[in-house]
């Protein structure tokens, strides 16, 4: 196995944070246990810190940008000391890697703060594959279910990691159908599916309807937001999981099979 | 116009999901858009570095705007043209009639020009009483049908062929010809605008980029309209705005080369051309009259400010048919000329924010608009910027504005944030599913509590076990 541990000292095991985020925190705490599961096989000590809460970005895409500020403030203190960061969402990741420091840019000592934090934070899919993950000695058979990979915007184009997600999962035996408009969105974008509930729907619905044609039983994507989306509105009874949990070999649909 | 503009974007966009017409024809234009550009892009291998001389070129310019301006004008006048300067649209819409009157001039063909959408100039010269033909065959329809643009280069974009049909079965005497084939609409169009370009004593059309060394504009039409409106009729017009101008043919080719393949995904348009000036002793043909009319309504106010970015925007549309909102809505929910992305941007800009508050908010901030604008334009960031504007002017809806006031707050104190997290599972669990929105299901937390009372509680587990246990872990 090859590990591009950062350079530790003495025997210390490398360090790595879960950022579990707000959205998996309160209503999948499964997908956290499945996270932990995967980066300590990796040989990484994880903790979770307690202090941790929001990224901040629902007020910073409202435009708050004051109170995103004092919210990344408590974030990045709450990170600190830790070889790495791990984000279970391209979303929450992308706002700490690409926007944390753009809020800074009047403030020197954040800054450099933020830049220092963005620097080890990776989301799931992106340090899995950077620190070699493979599925171990969990039995390598091809899942029983076919599943959408749904490439969730924020790994597309915050993260760019949604072609690690999907090397990941042929890698994990995985079986996965061809989805056509990967890179459509959801129609998710955090407030906006309550602020414009009948268009998010629709586009949920068209997202759905694609899924459907390419006959998965189930979806999968890096960020939970999605997948409530796609969850909410589904109405012909697909399984809906996070990839940590595909991966980790946790997931109840598949571990039924 | 829309009744309630911009600000009846939710109405409006409620509207067009319910409009099953408008949905058929919304489903079959944009994928083809979306499709052809991916393929005219595949075709070249360096594009990107196409679109990074295209916004060098642009950046260039907007940072000499006001010399470039005038070396526009004194060439433009050198080549025996006037140019005419107009702060808003009242002044652009003048100054068309001031010159068409001197001119003796009644009937005006106009090829299609987002200024003049911009400047509801066509309202303005048929109050004032002249004959106004669109030449473009979309400007044409919504013309006949009385309706604004919904696509910034595809202006019919909403009309499926029966509705077009049914237009023109209204308005033409079309005697035994029939409109069963698109071929037949065509050709039914072009019946009645030859007569209108033969008889025309006005041509008005847009730029699509002014060029400072020679004093040229640069019109990029598939369908010959705008030629035929710039070179048949005795005066020329060009409506236009400021931004649009570049230093040299060189550049204005760099930006050529991306317009058309983000726009329909072509190489290059049908017709690229290039008018410099009124018709010259030796020229067999062309305006005896050459004018162009720089609009400026709000843009120079925007140099300098986060927006600038906003006007290296060249219209191409591609922001618009990768939108996800605009492609379930189309142009008209909106509210006004400028729709998607660079709409959602450009209208509270030049309108002002109050004039269209749900824009900047409707968008998911997916990010394919920026990641397929060959300008480069930050437009998710534009809009984030411009939901700050309305949040310091406190613009937003009360519930909103104190709601992420309290999350962010929450956010800042664990604790309480955790509290503030069990108690929406509990009653999330609860919540009957009529307090959901119609169409959805409600979502339910699983497990027992959230992830960081778990993990709380199995550390401390964890501590009791190793203290139990003394030294010897895990027999």
């Amino acid at each position: 196995m090859k590990n591009n541990h950062m350079p530790d000292q003495a025997k210390r095991p490398p360090t790595a944070a879960l950022y579990i985020t707000c959205l998996a925190n309160s209503l999948r705490p499964e997908i956290g246990h499945a996270c932990v599961q995967l980066v300590e096989s990796l040989g990484f000590k994880v903790d979770v810190p307690l202090d941790q809460t929001c990224c901040g970005q629902p007020g910073y895409n409202a435009g708050h940008r004051d109170q995103a500020i004092a919210v990344a403030k408590t974030q990045i203190t709450a990170l600190q000391g830790y070889d790495w960061v791990v984000v279970p969402s391209g979303s929450c990741a992308g706002m700490i890697i690409n926007h944390y420091p753009r809020l800074f840019d009047q403030d020197t000592d954040w800054l450099e703060r933020a830049t220092r934090l963005a620097a080890r934070t990776r989301e799931l899919c992106q340090f899995l594959e950077e620190q070699g993950w493979h599925p171990g000695t969990r039995p390598q058979h091809r899942t029983q279910h076919a599943w959408a990979y749904h490439t969730s915007c924020s790994c597309r184009r915050e993260t760019h990691s949604h072609e690690q997600g999907h090397r990941l999962l042929l890698k994990a035996g995985i079986r996965l159908a061809h989805l056509h408009d990967q890179e459509v969105c959801c129609g998710f974008g955090g407030t906006f599916a309550a602020k414009f509930d009948p268009l998010s729907s629709r586009m949920g619905q068209k997202k759905l309807a694609a899924i459907e044609q390419c006959s998965a039983t189930g979806v999968t994507s890096a960020d939970l937001g999605c997948l409530l989306q796609l969850q909410s509105l589904d109405r012909s009874g697909l399984s809906f999981c996070h990839i940590a949990e595909l991966l980790a070999g946790t997931n109840a649909t598949e571990r039924q099979s | 116009m829309n009744k309630h503009g911009a600000n009846g974007f939710a109405a409006q966009s409620q509207q067009a999901l319910d409009d099953t017409a408008l949905q058929s024809a919304l489903g079959h234009a944009q994928s083809g858009f979306v499709k052809k550009r991916a393929q005219a892009i595949a075709m070249v291998d360096e594009f990107e570095q196409l679109k990074a001389n295209a916004q060098a070129a642009k950046r260039q310019a907007l940072a000499n705007l006001a010399p470039l301006l005038e070396q526009f004008e004194q060439n433009l006048i050198r080549n025996g043209g006037e140019v005419h300067w107009a702060q808003t649209p009242q002044e652009l819409n003048a100054t068309v009639m001031a010159i068409a009157r001197n001119a003796n001039g009644r009937r005006i063909i106009k090829g299609k020009s987002m200024i003049g959408e911009e400047c509801e100039l066509n309202a303005a010269l048929e109050s004032a009483g002249f004959d106004v033909v669109e030449s473009d065959l979309g400007e044409y329809i919504i013309q006949l049908a009385k309706e604004p643009p919904s696509h910034i280069i595809a202006p019919a974009i909403h009309k499926t062929r029966q509705q077009v049909a049914e237009l023109f079965r209204q308005y033409h005497a079309l005697g035994e010809r029939g409109l069963d084939a698109i071929s037949d609409l065509v050709g039914e169009a072009r019946t009645v605008l030859r007569e209108a370009f033969l008889t025309a004593d006005i041509g008005i059309t847009g730029a699509n980029v002014l060029v400072a060394e020679n004093g040229s504009i640069a019109l990029v039409t598939n369908e010959g309209n705008g030629d035929l409106s710039a070179t048949l009729p005795r005066v020329h017009i060009v409506v236009t705005s400021i931004e649009k101008v570049v230093a040299s043919m060189e550049d204005a080719s760099l930006i050529l080369e991306v317009l058309a393949r983000s726009a329909t995904g072509q190489h290059m348009s049908a017709y690229t051309s290039f008018y410099s000036g009124p018709r010259q002793a030796q020229d067999p043909d062309g305006p005896d009259q050459f004018h162009v009319i720089l609009l400026d309504n709000g843009r120079s106010e925007m140099l300098g400010t986060p927006f600038e970015p906003m006007l290296n925007c060249i219209k191409c549309g591609a922001c618009l048919n990768h939108c996800p909102v605009y492609t379930n809505v189309g142009g008209h929910a909106y509210g006004w000329v400028y729709p998607g992305p660079m709409g959602s941007v450009l209208t509270p800009l030049l309108q002002g924010l109050d004039a269209a508050l749900p824009l900047p908010n409707a968008s998911t901030f997916c990010g394919r608009c920026e990641e397929v604008c060959p300008m480069g334009i930050p437009l998710p960031d534009l809009l984030r910027q411009l939901r700050a504007q309305q949040h310091e002017q406190k613009r937003e809806p009360r519930r909103w504005r104190w709601g992420l006031t309290l999350y962010s707050r929450l956010s800042r104190h664990p604790r309480l944030f955790s509290w503030n997290l069990r108690l929406s599972r509990a009653m999330l669990r609860w919540l009957p599913q009529r307090a959901w929105p119609n169409q959805r299901t409600p979502i339910r937390p699983s497990g027992d509590t959230t992830f960081l009372e778990q993990w709380r509680t199995r550390a401390q587990n964890g501590l009791k076990n190793a203290a139990q246990n003394g030294p010897q872990q895990g027999k």
